[in-house]
C-alpha cells in the first residue's frame, strides 16, 4: 500500500483489497474507496487533459462537483461511459478506467501544445481566428477543432444493461442526507408521514462523512431509526437531478454501477419520478476554488476535498502542504492533516483578521500568514511549488509544497431550488445566492441556505422537517457566516491562465475579454466563454465567474444576476431517461384482426401513425411496382379484397344527430334516409378540409361516421369539443368504434359475385342495393353492416364485422373469391386506384391550405345550410377566385417519367431562382391499368389551365407536363355497377 | 409535470390531459352576420396574459370530459378549475405556503 495511505481511520475496510486498471496500468484501492481516493492514495496525480488547451488535471473535489477528474469507464465494448467523474466512481474488483483527450499517452500528450499557442485561441476563438475563407469552416476548421477538442468518446454499440421506471408519491421528500436532510426526514418521520430521502452518495450522512469524530453516533442512529420506520424510503446512490412543476421530482438511482459483478435481475437504473406535498432541500454547499495562475496544476485541490480523503478515505493529498484560504473551514483541513502526520508547511489566509481557529492552528505549530495571496503555483505535471504574496504587496515568495489546499468559500447549492422557479437573494455577507421566495410548497435547510455549522444545520432541518410534515408555516433559521470568502481573481494575481472553469478551460483573463468585447449580460459572458456550460454546469466555477464579471464590468454582483440553473444536477444516462421504452416498447403498435393473414401471406408492411398497414403483397420475385401493377389490374379486371379496419370509425347516436352532423360537417344530413350513405367533408372553422369519408345512415338517430386513419382520434376530438362546449343541448353520444370493426373492402366488377353466397338477409342486387346503399345483414354467418361504396371507381362493398370475426370472414371471402381470382391488395394499391379516379387523400393531395372547392369536392357543400364549421371563413372573398390553388391532374409526354411528390409546378422553368412557384404534385403513380403515369397536383388557379402545360423544375431539367382534369379513368362513372 | 384536478376526476397528472386553448371564447350564434373582422377576432385573436388566464383543458386519457382552468402563467400554479358553462371564477393566484 502506498505511503500516502493513512494507517487507520477513515469509512474503507482496509483488509479488503480490490484490484483495478487506470489507463491499462493495474493498482490496488481498499474497499470504500473511489476511484479518485484509490488513484490519489497510489500517488496518481495526473488523470486527464483539459478540454481545449490539453493541460495535465488532476483531482479537484472529492463529490459529484468534480470538474477536472473526468475519465472513461468500460465494463465490455458495449457498456463504456465517458465523464465520469472519477470522485462518485465507487471502486469495484477489476475496474476498468481511461483518461481522456490525450495522445499517444496521458504523460506525454501531443495536444498540450495548444497549452503554448493559447494566445491564438482565446475565448470565442472560433468566431474570429477561423473565419476565412468561409468554405474552410464546415470542411477544414471545424473537423480540426473537433477532434483537439472535446471530451470522452460515446460507446457505438447499442447499450445491453436494462433500465426500470418508477411512479410514486409521498408527504414529504428530502433531496441530501447530510444534517440537516436526516434531521428533517427524522422529523417529518416522527410526524407520522411518507418520506423519501435521497443522497446521491453511497452513503448517508452528507459532510458527516468527512468528519472524524463528530457527531458518528448521532449518525449512525439516524439511519437506523429511519430504517426502521414503514413509512420512510431511503435512496442511497440517487441523485434528485430534476425539480419539475407542482413538486414533482426526477430522481436518478443508480442500481448497479458500484458492483464488480451485477447480477442480472437487476436494472442498472431506476429513475423515480415522484410527486409529494413538500419538499425539503438540503443540498448543502459546494467549496469554490481560488483563482490564480496555474491553479489547474495536479495536487492542488479544494481543502474541504482534501479533508474528504483523510478522514473518509485514509488518504493524504500530500506530504508537504500549503493551505490558501478565505474562510474559517480550510483551517480544519489543516488541523486534521497535521494530526494525520502531515507537513502543513503553511496556511496563507486572504483576510487579515481570521477567526479564533487561525490561533488553534498556530498552537498545533503550523505557520499562519494573514493578508496573504496565493498569486501563482509552479510545478509541470504536478504542484511543486505555492507564490504567496502579502495582499498589501510585494514579491511573492515560492513555498515548496506536493499539495496546495484551497478555499475561495462555500457556495449554497441552490441549484434545485432554482430550478423550481424559486427567487434567489445575493446576501452580501454571506458571499452567495440564497434562497429567497419559493414557487413551490418548498423548504430549504442547512448549508443550502446558508445555515453553515453542524448544530445549525441539524436545527434547521428538524424544523424544516416538522413544518413539511404539518404543512404549517415556521420560521427559518437565519443564514450564519461560516467566515469569510472569496469571489473571483485572487489579489495582485494576473489572470492569465488563472482557471475558472476547469472542464472548459475558461481563464479570468477569457471573463474579462468577453467584457472587453461588448458583452455585459452574464448569459452572454457565459455563452461567450463557454463558462460554467460543461458537463459539470459550473458547479465550483460560476461565482467566481461573477466575480471577475463584477470587476470587469464595475458592477455588484447582484446587479448582474445569475445564469439560469437548469436540470439535470448532474448528468443523467439516456438509458435512465428511456427506461422501458426502447424497442418493442418505444411506442405501441396497432395491428388490424387480419394483420396475421397477410404476414403469413408475405405482405410487406408500412407504418401509417401507429398502425401496421399491408403495403402490397409481393409474389415470388416481385418488387413493389410489379406486385401494384398485377394488384391493381387484377382489381379492375376481376376482383380484389383489401384490409380498410384502420379506417376511423364513430358512432354518432341520438335523436339530435342528423342536426349535429349538419353543423359539423360541410354537407347536408338531414334529407339522407335510413339505408344510405354521403361523402362527408369536415372543415376547421377557419375553412380548410380537415378530414374526409363515408357516412352511412344506419336508423333514424344513428350513423356510422368514418374518418381517415391518421385523422380518427382528432375528429373525435373535435366532435367532442363542440358537443360539450358550443352545443351542449343536443342529445347526442360520441363513441370510437374504430377497433370494434374489422373492414373489408371488396373492389371489382365481380365483386357482387363474390360476396353474394355470403350474405344473409339481404338483397345485394344492383336494384335493390345500388352505389351509396348501407344495410344490417349476415355475413359469412356473422352480423355485419354493409356498405356498398368504392374508393378505386369500380363495383365496390365495404364490409364491417366484429373485429373478433375479422379474420374468419376474410378468409370466407377469400375462399368465395378463388374461382374469380381474387387478389389481396395493399395500401400502394389502393392509393394507384384512387387515384386514377381522383379520389384525393386528405393531408396527402390537401395540407390544410384547401378549401373543399381547392380541393375538388366543393360540390358537397350544402349551399342552403345555415351555418356549419368553417362555413362563415368560406365566405369570406380570399377563399375564392383564380388566386386558389386547384386540384388538377398532370401528364408527361413521356408516359414511363413518374413525377416526384412535393415537386414544384412553374411556368417558366428558365426563370431566374426564386422561380414563381404555382403550386406543386401531391400524388403521382405509374397507372398499369392506363400504361402511362398520372399525377395530381394543387396548382393555381388550375381548372382555368386545364390543357395547358406547366414545368417541373428537377435538378436534371424541368419536366414539361400537360394540365388535365383530375379523374384519368371511367370519368363517367360506369364501372361503378360492375 | 402540472398536476391538473379534473372536475370530475380530480387530481392528475398532465399526461392524462390535452390543453385546449383560450376559454369563454363562445361560437357566434349566427356567423353569417359578422364582418369578416369580428370573424378573424373570434377565430385568431387570444389574451395571452401575464398571470390569470382562463384556459381550456381536455381530460382526455380520462374521462374524456372538455373543462376550463385558471392557471397562474408566471407561476403555473392553478388558481381553479371549474365546469364548461360555470362562469369565469374572480379569483387572485394562489400564494405558495
Amino acid at each position: 500500500m502506498s505511503s500516502l495511505r493513512t494507517a487507520s481511520g477513515g469509512r474503507i475496510d482496509r483488509t479488503k483489497t480490490l484490484r483495478f486498471y487506470f489507463d491499462g496500468r493495474s493498482h490496488t484501492g481498499v474497499q470504500g474507496d473511489t476511484l479518485a481516493s484509490a488513484l490519489l492514495a497510489n500517488g496518481e496525480y495526473l488523470l486527464g487533459r483539459s478540454f481545449k488547451y490539453h493541460r495535465p488535471r488532476g483531482v479537484v473535489a472529492a463529490g459529484s462537483d468534480e470538474p477536472n477528474a473526468i475519465v472513461n469507464l468500460t465494463r465490455d465494448a458495449a457498456r463504456s461511459t465517458p465523464n465520469v467523474r472519477a470522485t462518485t466512481i465507487e471502486l469495484y474488483e477489476g475496474l476498468h478506467a481511461e483518461s481522456q483527450n490525450r495522445f499517444p499517452s496521458l504523460q506525454v500528450d501531443i495536444g498540450a501544445i495548444n497549452d503554448l499557442l493559447s494566445p491564438l485561441l482565446p475565448a470565442g476563438f472560433y468566431y474570429k481566428t477561423f473565419k476565412w475563407p468561409a468554405s474552410w469552416w464546415q470542411r477544414v476548421y471545424e473537423p480540426l477543432i473537433r477532434a483537439a477538442a472535446g471530451l470522452g468518446r460515446a460507446p457505438t454499440l447499442p447499450d445491453p444493461d436494462r433500465y426500470v421506471g418508477r411512479w410514486a408519491h409521498a408527504d414529504v421528500l428530502v433531496v441530501g442526507a447530510g444534517p440537516a436532510g436526516l434531521s428533517a426526514a427524522l422529523a417529518a418521520a416522527d410526524a407520522g408521514v411518507r418520506v423519501v430521502l435521497a443522497d446521491e452518495q453511497s452513503e448517508f450522512g452528507g459532510s458527516l462523512l468527512s468528519e472524524p469524530t463528530e457527531m458518528q453516533t448521532w449518525l449512525a442512529e439516524a439511519i437506523a431509526t429511519l430504517a426502521a420506520n414503514p413509512r420512510v424510503t431511503l435512496l442511497p446512490r440517487t441523485t434528485a437531478f430534476g425539480y419539475f412543476a407542482h413538486n414533482m421530482a426526477g430522481l436518478a438511482e443508480r442500481v448497479t454501477d458500484h458492483l464488480a459483478n451485477p447480477p442480472p435481475h437487476l436494472p442498472r437504473e431506476r429513475l423515480w419520478q415522484i410527486r409529494v406535498k413538500q419538499v425539503v432541500l438540503a443540498t448543502g454547499a459546494l467549496e469554490r476554488p481560488l483563482v490564480f495562475p496555474n491553479n489547474d496544476r495536479p495536487g492542488i485541490m479544494l481543502a474541504g476535498a482534501a479533508r474528504t480523503y483523510l478522514n473518509r478515505y485514509g488518504v493524504l493529498p500530500g506530504k508537504r502542504i500549503v493551505v490558501a484560504t478565505a474562510t474559517d473551514s480550510a483551517y480544519r483541513a489543516a488541523l486534521d492533516l497535521r494530526a494525520a502526520g502531515a507537513d502543513v508547511a503553511v496556511i496563507a489566509d486572504l483576510r487579515e483578521a481570521p477567526g479564533e481557529i487561525a490561533d488553534e492552528a498556530r498552537a498545533a505549530g503550523i505557520a499562519v500568514r494573514t493578508a496573504t495571496s496565493v498569486v501563482g503555483a509552479g510545478g509541470l505535471q504536478h504542484v511543486a511549488w505555492a507564490a504567496l504574496a502579502p495582499v498589501a504587496g510585494g514579491a511573492p515568495e515560492a513555498v515548496p509544497c506536493d499539495a496546495l489546499l484551497m478555499s475561495g468559500g462555500w457556495t449554497p447549492a441552490v441549484h434545485l431550488f432554482s430550478q423550481s422557479r424559486g427567487k434567489l437573494r445575493f446576501d452580501a455577507d454571506a458571499s452567495a445566492y440564497l434562497p429567497d421566495v419559493s414557487a413551490e410548497h418548498e423548504r430549504s435547510a442547512g448549508a443550502c441556505r446558508g445555515v453553515f455549522g453542524l448544530a445549525e444545520a441539524q436545527g434547521d432541518g428538524a424544523a424544516a422537517g416538522a413544518s413539511a410534515a404539518s404543512g404549517k408555516p415556521y420560521t427559518p433559521s437565519a443564514a450564519t457566516p461560516n467566515g469569510g470568502g472569496w469571489l473571483g481573481l485572487m489579489p495582485n494575481a494576473p489572470a492569465k491562465k488563472a482557471f475558472i472553469d476547469f472542464q472548459n478551460d475558461v481563464t479570468a483573463k477569457d471573463i474579462k475579454l468577453a467584457v472587453r468585447e461588448g458583452m455585459r449580460s452574464i448569459e452572454h459572458i457565459k455563452r461567450y466563454t463557454t463558462t460554467g456550460m460543461a458537463t459539470d454546469q459550473g458547479k465550483t466555477s460560476n461565482m467566481n465567474t461573477l466575480g471577475v464579471a463584477s470587476g470587469a464590468l464595475d458592477a455588484t454582483i447582484p446587479q448582474i444576476g445569475h445564469t439560469t440553473f437548469r436540470m439535470p444536477y448532474t448528468p443523467v444516462t439516456f438509458g435512465g431517461l428511456a427506461g422501458f421504452s426502447r424497442g418493442d416498447l418505444f411506442e405501441p403498435i396497432r395491428m388490424t384482426p387480419i394483420h396475421p393473414w397477410a404476414a403469413e401471406a408475405g405482405a410487406v408492411f408500412e407504418d401509417v401513425g401507429q398502425w401496421k398497414r399491408a403495403h402490397y403483397f409481393p409474389k415470388r420475385g416481385e418488387d413493389l411496382h410489379a406486385a401494384v401493377a398485377r394488384e391493381c389490374l387484377a382489381v379492375r379486371a376481376s376482383v380484389g379484397m383489401f384490409d380498410a379496419s384502420t379506417l376511423g370509425k364513430i358512432e354518432v347516436v341520438g335523436p339530435d344527430a342528423a342536426e349535429f352532423l349538419n353543423r359539423m360537417y360541410v354537407n347536408a344530413w338531414t334529407k339522407l334516409g335510413v339505408g344510405r350513405c354521403r361523402y362527408g367533408i369536415l372543415c376547421r372553422e377557419d375553412g380548410f378540409v380537415r378530414d374526409d369519408g363515408v357516412v352511412g345512415r344506419i336508423a333514424q338517430d344513428r350513423f356510422h361516421v368514418t374518418t381517415t386513419t391518421g385523422g380518427a382520434a382528432g375528429v373525435l376530438n373535435m366532435m367532442e369539443d363542440y358537443l360539450q362546449t358550443e352545443w351542449p343541448e343536443l342529445d347526442v353520444w360520441l363513441t370510437s368504434t374504430t377497433e370494434q370493426w374489422a373492414v373489408i373492402a371488396i373492389q371489382g366488377p365481380k365483386a357482387r359475385a363474390v360476396i353474394a353466397p355470403l350474405v344473409e338477409g339481404l338483397d345485394i342486387s344492383r336494384e335493390k342495393f345500388p352505389h351509396m346503399a348501407v344495410a344490417e345483414c349476415t355475413f359469412a354467418g356473422v352480423p355485419a353492416r354493409l356498405f356498398r361504396v368504392s374508393f378505386s371507381g369500380e363495383l365496390g362493398f365495404e364490409v364491417n364485422v366484429p373485429a373478433d370475426y375479422g379474420r374468419a370472414v376474410w378468409e370466407a371471402i377469400y375462399a368465395a373469391g378463388r374461382p374469380h381470382n381474387i387478389v389481396p391488395y395493399g395500401t400502394e394499391t389502393m392509393h394507384v386506384l384512387r387515384a386514377e379516379k381522383g379520389f384525393i387523400i386528405v393531408g396527402q393531395d390537401t395540407d390544410g391550405t384547401a378549401t373543399p372547392d381547392d380541393a375538388g369536392v366543393g360540390w358537397a357543400v350544402a349551399k342552403s345550410k345555415r351555418d356549419f364549421v368553417g362555413k362563415r371563413s368560406l365566405a369570406r372573398a380570399a377563399m375564392t377566385g383564380p388566386s386558389r390553388k386547384q386540384l388538377v391532374g398532370l401528364l408527361t409526354a413521356d408516359p414511363k417519367t413518374v413525377l416526384e411528390e412535393g415537386a414544384q409546378l412553374v411556368d417558366d422553368p428558365h426563370q431566374a431562382v426564386p422561380m414563381t412557384l404555382l403550386g406543386h404534385v401531391t400524388s403521382s403513380y405509374y397507372s398499369a391499368t392506363l400504361g402511362h403515369s398520372i399525377a395530381l397536383a394543387m396548382l393555381v388557379n388550375g381548372r382555368a389551365r386545364i390543357g395547358q402545360t406547366v414545368h417541373v423544375p428537377m435538378p436534371n431539367g424541368a419536366i414539361a407536363v400537360r394540365v388535365v382534369k383530375p379523374v384519368f379513368y371511367d370519368p363517367e362513372g360506369a364501372r361503378l355497377d360492375g | 409535470m402540472l398536476l391538473i384536478a379534473c372536475p370530475y376526476c380530480g387530481e392528475r397528472p398532465e399526461i392524462e390531459f390535452a390543453y385546449g386553448g383560450e376559454a369563454h371564447i363562445a361560437r357566434p350564434a349566427d356567423p353569417s352576420a359578422m364582418s369578416d373582422e369580428e370573424w378573424a377576432a373570434f377565430l385568431y385573436a387570444r389574451t395571452n396574459p401575464k398571470g390569470t388566464h382562463a384556459e381550456r383543458w381536455r381530460h382526455t386519457n380520462g374521462c374524456g370530459r372538455f373543462f376550463n382552468a385558471v392557471r397562474d402563467t408566471v407561476t403555473d400554479f392553478f388558481v381553479a378549475t371549474y365546469k364548461t358553462g360555470e362562469p369565469r371564477p374572480d379569483l387572485t393566484p394562489r400564494s405558495v405556503v
